[in-house]
Order: C-alpha cells, then structure tokens, then sequence
C-alpha cells in the first residue's frame, strides 16, 4: 500500500459514485443524497441490481430439482455464487452456508453447536462493544445450558482490554467476537486473540457483519471457527448472509432448520440429511440474493480489498480533521481517533443536542447518519451516552461527504444557538 | 422535518423543562421507553379532589420529546384522571406536531402516552396510533 492511497482518491472515489444510481437520485428537498449511514446498510451498485434483474427476467426457477434448461442455469449461477464467496474470504464451498444475515448465521450456531457442545459449568466469552445480534443469542444458549456469559471489557476509547484474556479463557468452550464495532469502529485484534483462544482450546465466531466489507478476509489466516456476515452490508441485498464454518465442526453440528433441500432420504418416521453444506439450508434458498451479493463480491474484488480499505482510511482521517475543528463548539467524538484503528465508524455527539434532533437536521441537508444505541444498549450503557450520532463511510464517499456532514453540523449549532 | 421546526420556545422547554422532577408522594405514576431511540419519560401525578394539583416529569432524550413533555405538564393541572385519559394528540401536536416526520411522531407523543399510562394506570395506545 502506498501513502498516496491514503490521500483520497477521489478520481476513482467519483468513477464509483457513479455506479450507485441511487446516489444521482435528488432528495424531496433537492438536496444532493449524501449517504453516510453504510453500517446500517449499503447502497447497491448496478452490476448487484442488474444480476437480481437478470435472474428474475432470465431463468427465475427452482434450484436443485428441475431438469428443464433455466433451473440448470438457476442451479448452476446459485452455485457458482457460493464458490465466489468461498473465494471471497478464503475457504472451500463446502464450508459456505447461505443464511438470512449475520444474525441468522449466529443463531445457527448458537442452536446447533451451541446446545450440543455447551454444558453447566462451560463459559462464552465475548466483548463489552457486541452487536445485539452476537449477544442475546449468547444469553438465551447460557440459559439452556447453565453455561456463564464472560466479557473482554473495552476502555473509554472503545479499545478491548487484554490484560486478563488467559483469566478469561479458563474454561472457556467459546469466543464470539465482533471484527469490528458498529457502533465505534474500532478494529478487534482478532491476530492477538484468535490464536489465544484457539491454544486454550475455545472455538471461535467472528461476526463479521462490519468486517467482511471493509476488510479483506483470509478465514484460512484468521483461523477462526465461525465466520458470519451480511450480504446487505457489502453492496448486496438484503436477506442473503454467509456463515462459514470450518468442514469439520459443520459435519459435525446437527441441523439448525428442517425440511425442503436439506435432507438425503426422508420416511415417515425418520430422515437423514443432506451433505454440506446443503445440510443447513432448509427450504428454497433466497436466489436471487445470493446471486446479487456474488455480484457484489466481484464488484469489490474489481474494486480491490486494499483500495477500499486506504479510500476508508483516508476519508476516517479527514473526517476526524474536520470533525475535530467542532471541538471547541462542543463535539465529543468517541472511539479510538487514530484512522488505522477504525473500520469508517465515527460516533459523536454534538453539545447539547441529541443525537436524534441532530440527524433530523442533517436529514434537511440531505445527510443520512444514524442515531441512537445503534444495537449495543449496554455498550451505551457503560460509557454513559444514551445516544450518540453515527456517520459510517464506504466505497462511495468522497471527502464532499465529509464536508456536508461538517456543513449539515454547523447548521444544526445556528439552530440550536451554539 | 421543516427547518424551521426547531423554535425557540422548543428549545427552550428543552433546555429549561418545567415541573421537572419528582413528587414525594404520587398518586399516579408511569413511565415508559420510546424503543426506537430510548428515549426516556417518567410522569408523576398529584390529586386533589380527584383533580391535578401537581405535576412533575423526568426523562431523558431529544428535543422534541422532551419539550413536548414540558409543555403537555404545563396544560393538566385542574383536570380528572378521566379527562386526561380521554385527551386527543392534538394536544401536543398542537405545539410539537407541525412539520414533524412520521418516524418521529413517536418522540413528540411519548410523553402523552406516559400521562395516559398514569391516568388509566396501564401502559396506553400511542396516540399517534389510536
């Protein structure tokens, strides 16, 4: 990587703009759409919307059964949309299993493995800054088992603390680990702790529902047992997730979900199951979504993991110089505030004002952020803030974003007469 | 939302809330999260003659419910837990309501939907929603 990727490219930055026709669209107000809101969810490139479209228009049919010419293609496209995730991240087909989201994909294995691993006595260890999503799934296993919820605490920049990580992995069957905060961005040091986790002999999940589009993944290096992630979230629809699964422990889990597409033999009183990973996908699949976020797979691949990761980089740097001139006015930003310890998340709050009252404003200039807990309550709940502002940045903004934020800001001080 | 929608005396009821607080001895009393956004709001309620005599809230959250809260304190004293039951959204929306998103009609009539909660002592309807 080289230190010119880290100074905005915003010719290329401008060259993918324009592949989000979402983003050519004017708001009610004829205001330009500035879309910082990505953790939320992404905005969807052509290439993503023209695949859906194909499919629908082209070889809409059932996978797996017909004979006829557009369910061998429907099938076939399906397939090959598996194997370039699998590419994706690193890891064999068989080991890529379609969920609805992230979410689905945790409580897979919080059902599966979870409740035929986990005993009284066993501890799950996570992070003080989880998602709900890789929380309460947790909860509810600890409460079936007898097992004991355990936390890796954060400090007051949102850095996990690892002074006691070899306390913390005593007994520990599981780890379960955001790869990187939605709600600060901070980065987990999942190089330190996954090996660690691993030699004291936990499996690890990694929810990569704010990783894997951002951050290159390599499964294979990151050693992880679980992977899960979100297709909405890296330029794919909505309803289409991945969880991958080391082959191993997936032949090993029973199913989550039964019925269609997911069995070998089935009589009336017994069934066996299909192989992997088939096995854990039951009933018809979400197609044209997995298509779509294939599609969008290629669209970052052609765009290159590092190019993404620098552009982010670079915007998280201005954006915290920018950012920065509102401190005297009042501007608390929080998290880590160096750009290589964050994933394209700023959290802040503004004075007085209230996060919510903050967004509304911004929304009549046309900026998108987020406000609120941003699903981690007790998170929140820790560091004191009952709500706090989110911009999120991704492929298609540019530093004019940045600037309309800060814009959309000061008018929200005039207002508010600060 | 309207630019304009944040006026001064919003701003103000936000900044300086009245009949902000706690009773020492409450004959009804709710409170209630907003759980979109969190947002806070506790309403207390003192009866004389079966009538307001006093009133505090407490809470935490945006502007507009907060201010909205305020002012609604401001409007009750003298009046039965049956009026107050029976009390349209008008009432707030009147001062909060005009230029409002629909995803924030929550935040202006959940201070509404506390008082009724302590009126008819059972978490009520949202107004926006009756």
């Amino acid at each position: 990587m080289t230190s010119t990727l880290d100074t905005c490219d915003d010719a290329k930055a401008a060259r993918v703009v324009a592949d989000f026709p979402i983003l050519a669209r004017p708001t009610a107000r004829g205001k330009r759409l500035v879309y910082l809101d990505s953790a939320a969810t992404s905005q969807k490139p052509l290439a993503v919307i023209a695949a859906i479209d194909e499919y629908y228009r082209e070889y809409n049919a059932n996978i797996h059964r017909g004979v006829y010419e557009i369910a061998e293609r429907a099938t076939a496209t399906f397939e090959a949309a598996r194997e370039k995730l699998a590419r994706f991240v690193n890891a064999d087909p068989r080991e890529i299993v379609w969920t609805r989201n992230a979410t689905e994909a945790i409580n897979l294995v919080a059902y599966s493995w979870g409740s035929a691993n986990l005993r009284r006595g066993d501890a799950i260890l996570l992070s003080e800054l989880e998602h709900h999503s890789n929380l309460v799934p947790w909860q509810l296993l600890a409460e079936r088992t007898g097992a004991s919820l355990r936390f890796i605490p954060v400090d007051d920049r949102g850095e996990l603390v690892l002074d006691d990580l070899d306390a913390l992995l005593r007994d520990c069957k599981l780890v379960a680990l955001a790869h990187v905060s939605n709600t600060l961005g901070t980065i987990l040091p999942l190089e330190t702790i996954v090996p660690r986790a691993r030699r004291a002999g936990a499996v690890v999940l990694i929810d990569g529902a704010q990783g894997a589009p951002h951050l290159r993944v390599d499964v294979a290096a990151l050693d992880a047992d679980f992977y899960a992630f979100s297709g909405h979230k890296m330029l794919g629809p909505t309803g289409i997730g991945v969880l991958y699964g080391k082959r191993a422990l997936l032949e090993a889990m029973p199913p989550f979900l039964t019925g269609g597409d997911m069995i070998r033999r089935v009589e009336y009183a017994r069934t066996s199951f299909n192989d992997l990973p088939w096995k854990f996908e039951a009933g018809t699949s979400n197609i044209a979504g997995a298509i779509g976020l294939a599609a969008a797979a290629e669209y970052l691949n052609a765009l290159d993991l590092d190019w993404v990761r620098a552009h982010e980089r670079a915007l998280t740097g201005y954006a915290l110089e920018r950012l920065g001139e509102l401190e005297p006015r009042g501007l608390a930003l929080y998290g880590p505030r160096d750009p290589q310890r964050i994933s394209g998340v700023l959290s802040f709050n503004f004075a007085d004002i209230h996060a919510h009252d903050l967004a509304s404003i911004l929304d009549t200039e046309g900026v998108c952020i987020r406000a609120g807990h941003h699903c981690t309550m007790p998170l929140m709940e820790k560091m004191g803030w009952s709500a706090t502002a989110r911009a999120s940045f991704y492929v298609y903004n540019t530093r004019a974003d940045v600037d309309a934020l800060v814009d959309g800001l000061a008018k929200a001080a005039r207002i508010f007469k600060i | 939302m309207d630019d304009d929608f944040y006026r001064d005396y919003i701003l103000d009821h936000y900044r300086n809330p009245r009949n902000f607080g706690h009773l020492e001895h409450p004959d009804a009393s709710a409170d209630d999260t907003n759980p979109l956004c969190g947002d806070r709001i506790a309403m207390e309620l003192q009866l004389t003659d079966g009538r307001v005599s006093d009133v505090r809230f407490s809470g935490k959250g945006c502007a507009i419910s907060q201010a909205s809260a305020s002012m609604l304190t401001e409007s009750i004293r003298g009046k039965t837990l049956e009026e107050i039951a029976k009390l349209p959204k008008d009432v707030v929306l009147e001062n909060v309501g005009i230029g409002i998103s629909p995803t924030r009609m929550k935040c202006a009539t959940l201070g509404l939907r506390v008082l009724k909660s302590a009126a008819i002592g059972r978490i009520a309807a949202w107004p926006d929603e009756e």
